[in-house]
């Protein structure tokens, strides 16, 4: 009689890296950090239902409760204008982090398409990379200012001030951050182009499309997770300097990065003011770039299992 | 009536005994601060301020204004009079006698020829002085010898105290700067770093957007001023640095303008080393009612102009209530502290001319949902009001400022609970205050409902101030979108009244005109609704002694009386 449980089922390549991923401890803490700050940012308000922008209409009333210190009433404390930095740092967060992944997802599809496009045909490849020189060359800051100006009234007319806002912002640091990773990728690709097993992939046949997706990009993964962390940073970092220039979203919209630049004016009366959002954008930095570095090994086979 | 002065006198002298006696020099040396640093010593090459207040120590006009807005001699033996003869009946002419014997700090005497040179060199056809509003309506200027300087005007003159007064209309050396005319000016590089002065002090070395080194003029004209033996003018670095410079770690003696939070102030002045001063001019933080309708579905050339009035804000009950929301008081407390008080008045300053009207200072909720209700805005389920189907929406615009976004938070608060939704905006202020007719987001566009910022007048005559609300005076796509009415209010008895204030000579009655001018605009129509008087807030250490501070004239106006404390 064969022993059929002792047969192991089939493992799948998805369940490898996961297990890879598990062995990185680093990278369990930070997806760890990671969910809880998504819970705490999309749950958290339903659990602290104070209003972010709720001022107190009694004049006595908001004196009193203004620049308070952490207390039952207000766990992390209120700002100059008497509101609960507990329910501002939710709903900042909100939009922090949905504007970083957003954005970072935009610059990441459009920096691959052009790296991989790049890489592996040569004739497109002069052009693209002079395109990317070209956005390379660009200033951003200005580009995006006047981005803004242009594009953000017909928006939010359609869209409303802050859906609009959202979306041309997001798309701004998208259109404007991808070509760091479409140059690594390029480089990765021509690298991989010349290897063995592509050699056999296409001594076989194998059309270009399928290529890319099954030979190519997946060898490629690793930078381009490295680069998209990155990415998220410096997007939550783009939109609160854009916010801090009143090119934003609207003054009274918290944001990590405003409430940042809000409580800088009290960094010496009231630190906390300043260290709560800066510990959250660097937490969700931070853990990202955990997160990556996890991936990266997990997802590389010849780390994988060793 | 010579007894009193007399007595007067002894009486001055003894009080201030301990620094009328001091010896020049016999102070050492005194550290000021500007957070925005020196870049020329010449005030009719630049418009800043930080320019002109630290030029003045060195270069000096005819006549000054004191802390109360009177008219101070300096150069000249007398202030220049209808009662005097300084000023002819007609009011088209004003002769100053300058002070015989004064010397410039290199020895030479001080002539009228050296006046009559200062006008020319600033209404030089091509020359960009910035200080040409000074001169304006002049026909000329005459030395009629060697102490005597005759303006004549090109018409009556009722506030001849432009011209060769203030800080921003000093006299100038013409042996210095006789090859510095029209575009020459600004390539006069030595002259404009180094002038020669009849001020307290000269320029020792100068060091372009960084310091100034100064030490006492030793041909000043009271031989006992200045105490101080140098000065040293450093610039750079913030508000907050600065006044943590005298207030904190007592490097400083003197700080400019050091605007900062309340709640820092306090906490500054209680380590005890120095003193916050404030004092209050004419600068006033109010919110602007659009006139015209702004709406982004008008065609590009009509939005914000006459041809469409604004659907809301037309309604004086509706501006009404929107100011009757706000709460004074507590934008003073949030933003300003000592620096501000609560205003209802577009002219809170000079005494003459601010009307007595405190109507708004209480905030009156009920009575503005009263007032709202009346003119057709009915609340709906929500608790936000509308009418024949329109919601009532505001767009709320002003610069990136960390007081002005508390400011439009409360604001907001109090307008919502009026049942008006508001939307916020703030815009860069280089680009808000830029002017540029091409960009959407300049306070003179106003392509929003309501707006807020300050301005203030040059000066103690609100004349021209107010002659700014004209309605030919409103900013469109015909003129470029230049023009002072940012409101667009036009009204023709408020025309006639500016013209009947330009032909009145009496000073009560023109006090009368501008009072009522100024009412005009605010408690009579709410078309501007004031919010906070904005004082000048500067910092000086606790042994730094006579400092006044002064809003009509250059902070450092009295630099001569300061001393200091043992």
């Amino acid at each position: 009689m064969t022993d059929i449980s002792a047969i192991e089922k089939p493992r799948s390549q998805w369940s490898d890296v996961w297990s890879q991923f598990k062995t990185h401890k680093g990278a369990v803490a930070a997806l760890t950090v990671f969910v809880l700050l998504i819970l705490f940012v999309t749950v958290g308000p339903f659990i602290w239902t104070a209003d972010p922008t709720y001022i107190n209409p009694d004049a006595a009333q908001m004196i009193r409760t203004r620049n308070k210190p952490p207390s039952w009433d207000f766990p992390l404390g209120t700002d100059q204008l008497g509101r609960d930095m507990l329910a501002r740092m939710m709903k900042g967060g909100q939009v922090s982090i949905a504007v970083g992944l957003v954005a970072m997802t935009i610059s990441i599809l459009l920096g691959t398409l052009v790296g991989v496009t790049a890489g592996y045909f040569r004739r497109l490849d002069g052009p693209l990379m002079r395109l990317t020189d070209l956005f390379l060359a660009l200033p951003l800051l200005p580009l995006l200012l006047v981005m803004v100006m242009l594009f953000r009234d017909p928006l939010s007319r359609t869209l409303g001030p802050e859906g609009g806002t959202f979306l041309l912002i997001v798309f701004a640091i998208g259109v404007t951050s991808w070509m760091q990773a479409a140059r690594i990728v390029r480089g990765e690709v021509l690298a991989l182009k010349e290897r063995e097993f592509v050699l056999a992939a296409r001594s076989i046949g194998t059309p270009s499309r399928r290529m890319i997706l099954r030979h190519i990009l997946p060898n490629v993964v690793s930078p381009i997770m490295v680069s998209a962390t990155l990415g998220i940073a410096s997007a939550i970092i783009t939109e609160s300097a854009l916010s801090f220039l009143g090119l934003g979203f609207p003054p009274d919209f918290p944001t990590w990065g405003r409430l940042l630049f809000d409580g800088v004016d009290y960094i010496q009366q009231y630190p906390e003011r300043v260290i709560w959002p800066g510990v959250a954008i660097s937490l969700t930095v931070l853990s990202v770039n955990y997160i990556g570095d996890g991936l990266r090994d997990a997802l590389d086979p010849r780390i994988r299992g060793r | 009536m010579k007894l009193k002065t007399a007595l007067l006198g002894a009486a001055a002298t003894l009080a201030f005994a301990p620094a009328a006696f001091a010896e020049r020099g016999a102070d050492g040396n005194v550290n000021v601060l500007y957070s925005q640093a020196v870049s020329i010593m010449n005030a009719y090459l630049s418009s800043g301020t930080k320019d002109v207040e630290v030029g003045s120590l060195v270069l000096e006009p005819l006549a000054g204004f004191d802390q109360d807005g009177n008219v101070i001699p300096r150069l000249v033996t007398e202030i220049p009079s209808v009662e005097n003869g300084g000023i002819s009946e007609d009011l088209t002419t004003i002769t100053w006698k300058l002070t015989p014997g004064l010397l410039w700090s290199d020895g030479t005497p001080v002539t009228a020829a050296d006046a009559v040179f200062s006008y020319e060199y600033c209404t030089h056809p091509e020359g960009g002085c910035a200080q040409a509003a000074r001169y304006e309506g002049i026909e000329k200027v005459e030395a009629l010898d060697d102490l005597t300087v005759k303006i004549t005007w090109t018409g009556p003159k009722p506030n001849p105290f432009t011209a060769f007064v203030g800080a921003t209309s000093p006299i100038l050396q013409a042996a210095q700067f006789a090859n510095c005319l029209g575009t020459a000016a600004p390539t006069c590089t030595e002259q404009n770093f180094r002038p020669i002065g009849t001020g307290p002090f000269m320029v020792t070395d100068f060091k372009v957007n960084d310091v100034v080194e100064l030490a006492a003029n030793p041909n000043y004209r009271d031989p006992a001023k200045p105490a101080f033996a140098t000065m040293t003018v450093k610039g750079g670095g913030d508000a907050a640095g600065a006044a943590r410079a005298v207030m904190e770690t007592g490097e400083f003696d003197y700080a400019w303008n050091t605007q900062i939070n309340p709640e820092l102030q306090a906490q500054m002045e209680a380590g005890g080393q120095g003193k916050f001063v404030s004092a209050f001019g004419t600068l006033v933080e109010r919110i602007e009612m659009n006139m015209t309708d702004p709406s982004p579905d008008l065609p590009e050339g009509e939005r914000s102009t006459a041809m469409h009035p604004h659907p809301m804000l037309s309604d004086i009950r509706v501006r009404k209530a929107l100011s009757m929301a706000i709460d004074r008081s507590l934008l003073v407390e949030v933003g300003y502290g000592n620096a501000g008080r609560p205003t209802c008045n577009l002219v809170p300053a000079p005494a003459q001319f601010a009307s007595p009207n405190t109507d708004c200072i209480a905030q009156d909720m009920e009575g503005a949902k009263a007032l709202l209700d009346e003119a057709g805005w009915v609340a709906g389920a929500d608790g936000m009001r509308a009418k024949d189907g329109v919601p009532m929406k505001l767009l709320y615009q002003t610069s990136v400022n960390p007081v002005r976004q508390d400011f439009q938070a409360l604001i907001k608060g109090w307008w919502n609970e009026l049942g008006v939704e508001v939307e916020l905006k703030s815009v860069d202020g280089g680009v808000f205050f830029g002017g540029d007719p091409g960009s959407p987001d300049t306070f003179q566009k106003f392509y929003a409902d309501v707006e807020m910022y300050a301005n203030n007048f040059d000066g103690t005559d609100p004349e021209p101030y107010l002659a700014q609300y004209l309605c030919d005076k409103a900013p469109s796509p015909a003129n470029g979108w230049q023009g002072e009415n940012i409101n667009r209010y036009c009204d023709p008895a408020y025309d006639a009244l500016v013209a009947e204030l330009a032909s009145t000579r009496e000073p009560e009655k023109r006090s009368e005109i501008a009072i009522r001018l100024n009412e005009m605009l605010t408690k009579d129509s709410y078309v501007i609704v004031p919010l906070v008087d904005r004082g000048r807030l500067s910092a000086h250490s606790n042994t730094l002694g006579g400092v006044v501070l002064n809003t009509w004239d250059s902070e450092l106006w009295n630099a001569s009386d300061w001393f200091r404390i043992k």
